[in-house]
């Protein structure tokens, strides 16, 4: 079974078209890069795949899950996390695990257990009890990828989850995607980065509200003749007509 | 006389009880007409020392000047002559496109038109949405909108706090090609920003990392001085490859860049022979060692780790 599978997932706001008919599968443990410019529609289609926004038409499964009858199944089975909102700044480290842990619905024993093992993973002893504002960018961001993949969810959403971060903890970061994946877990992820698209076993790049291109990156580059994906992304994305207004 | 100078600025907050530095001791210098790149991660310190230039902060001790008036004494002149472009979106967003650019016209005793022409480039792309509110405006347009509220009033020094940040490949090259078209306007630009790549399109750099500067220098000065040898590396398995460098006794550094690793080696001579040799018994297909040049980033790492031994 897929992790996920979408057939011609479309939604409109009044006469626009934010997504138009976006067709593709992510397979299980696969880190699939979800690349476009601003404005081509990646947020909209990132929604609808985690259950908070319902499509116009089109189909979806994810995680198993139909999107239309099992939005809140969905919710479960998947964590999510972005560069503006991750975890709660005036709670501690302990509190906002006990908080996601709880969410989740896991009993308190599990989250005691998961508690021990993230914040000695993370190396994040000392600062148990420290609120998360004090906490350095790239710290939190690697702090709320382990909250977000508390309850072992079959698929993890990551939007921009680098954005920002320095470039040693930005390498950081991609080791513990790597090693979630290994793990079977799926990883949907959004950038700006361009080295990052290289890191995926799959990209697809949305181009105004349609998938323009889809593939492995070492596929793409023969096809774009391109020396790098910044080069791929580049050529497909000033083909934009609705620009981002 | 520089465009901006900067002397011993140190800035520390108050968090929960506990001094936290923002900025410790740091000094440059900003020639007039430079387009000159504070590069550095969310949390360097760079917003901090914009604000304290534009006149919005007071350092806790040390100098400076922005266009040759200090920016405690002569704040008032200063605020005449600095263009600034915060990092969040700042304009008034129920005021229409053409609404708040006139505003920001007239807090200078300006007009849109006196100046039009620096704007022009920018302006136009917006221009047929003048009607609409700011706050309706995409992401890309109220960065454009910003920066043309920014420039109305002619500054001879333009702030732009990441400018850059959270917008895509395409649309950032776009905004750096306007910035090249300003400094022909000769007007002295600072800009942010955390993007390693986007160093190679400035005059001068300062990296600059938990409020201290790495290093300052031309984007070519700074990578001339990493002194050690740099290898590429490639596999067929890139993964597998990054573990089983990690586990080499000789291996220094190894990053992922891209589709390549970045390693560095224990000693600079070491023959990379004998260690191809025993990844290829590992497994690895299409394996290939090279030479390369470091670039910004390679740098900017070096650096962070020099200072976490030290």
């Amino acid at each position: 079974m897929k992790a996920i599978s979408v057939q011609n997932l479309t939604k409109r706001f009044g006469s626009f078209t934010a997504v138009d008919q976006i067709t593709f599968d992510v397979d299980q443990g696969e880190i699939f890069g979800f690349l476009g410019a601003n404005g081509a529609g990646k947020t909209t289609a990132m929604r609808m795949l985690c259950g908070l926004s319902m499509p116009t038409s089109g189909e979806a499964m994810v995680a198993g899950f139909d999107l239309y009858k099992d939005a809140e199944k969905i919710k479960q089975s998947i964590g999510y996390m972005s560069q503006k909102f991750s975890l709660y700044e005036d709670l501690t480290i302990r509190e906002n695990i006990r908080f996601y842990g709880g969410i989740y619905g896991l009993s308190n024993s599990e989250i005691k257990t998961k508690t021990e093992h993230l914040v000695s993973s993370l190396k994040l002893e000392d600062k148990i009890n420290s609120l998360v504002k004090s906490l350095p960018l790239g710290w939190k961001q690697k702090l709320s990828f382990s909250v977000a993949m508390i309850h072992d969810p079959k698929i993890v959403f990551l939007d921009e989850p680098t954005g920002g971060v320095d470039p040693i903890t930005r390498r950081e970061f991609w080791t513990m995607i790597f090693e979630a994946a290994n793990r079977g877990t799926t990883v949907f992820v959004t950038t700006h980065y361009m080295d990052e698209a290289e890191y995926c076993n799959r990209v697809s790049i949305m181009v105004d509200g349609q998938i323009a291109a889809l593939g492995a990156p070492v596929e793409l580059k023969i096809k774009y003749t391109a020396k790098d994906m910044g080069e791929v992304f580049l050529q497909l994305a000033r083909r934009a007509k609705r620009g981002d207004d | 006389m520089g465009a901006v100078e900067v002397k011993n600025i140190k800035k520390t907050f108050t968090v929960e009880k506990s001094t936290v530095t923002a900025l410790q001791d740091i000094s440059f210098e900003v020639k007039q007409g430079e387009l000159f790149g504070l590069i550095g991660p969310d949390g360097a310190g760079k917003t901090t020392l914009f604000r304290i230039l534009t006149t919005l902060m007071l350092a806790n001790s040390g100098s400076a000047s922005v266009d040759g008036y200090d920016v405690v004494k002569e704040y008032k002149e200063i605020r005449k002559r600095v263009g600034y472009m915060p990092g969040r979106f700042s304009l008034y967003q129920d005021l229409t496109v053409e609404e708040n650019l006139s505003f920001f016209a007239t807090l200078f005793n300006t007009s849109i038109e006196e100046n039009y022409d620096l704007v022009k480039d920018i302006y136009v792309q917006i221009e047929k949405f003048k009607t609409r509110k700011a706050g309706a405006l995409s992401g890309g347009m109220k960065q454009k909108l910003a920066l043309s509220c920014a420039l109305i009033h002619k500054p001879a020094v333009l702030f732009l706090d990441e400018p850059t940040t959270g917008v895509d490949a395409v649309s950032r090259r776009e905004f750096w090609d306007l910035l090249h078209n300003l400094q022909r306007q000769k007007i002295t630009i600072l800009v942010s920003t955390p993007y390693m790549d986007e160093a190679s399109l400035c005059d001068r750099v300062a990296l600059i990392q938990e409020g201290r500067i790495l290093d300052i220098d031309s984007p070519e000065g700074i990578t001339k001085k990493f002194n050690h040898t740099l290898w590429s590396v490639r596999s067929e398995t890139m993964y597998k490859l990054l573990t089983e460098l990690n586990e080499q006794p000789e291996v220094n550094s190894c990053y992922p860049f891209g589709q390549e690793h970045h390693v560095t080696f224990k000693d600079d001579n070491e023959n990379v022979k004998l260690i191809e040799a025993r990844l290829t018994q590992l497994g690895h297909k299409s394996l290939k060692f090279e030479r390369i040049h470091a670039g910004i980033e390679d740098c900017f790492m070096d650096l962070m780790e020099q200072h976490r031994k030290s």
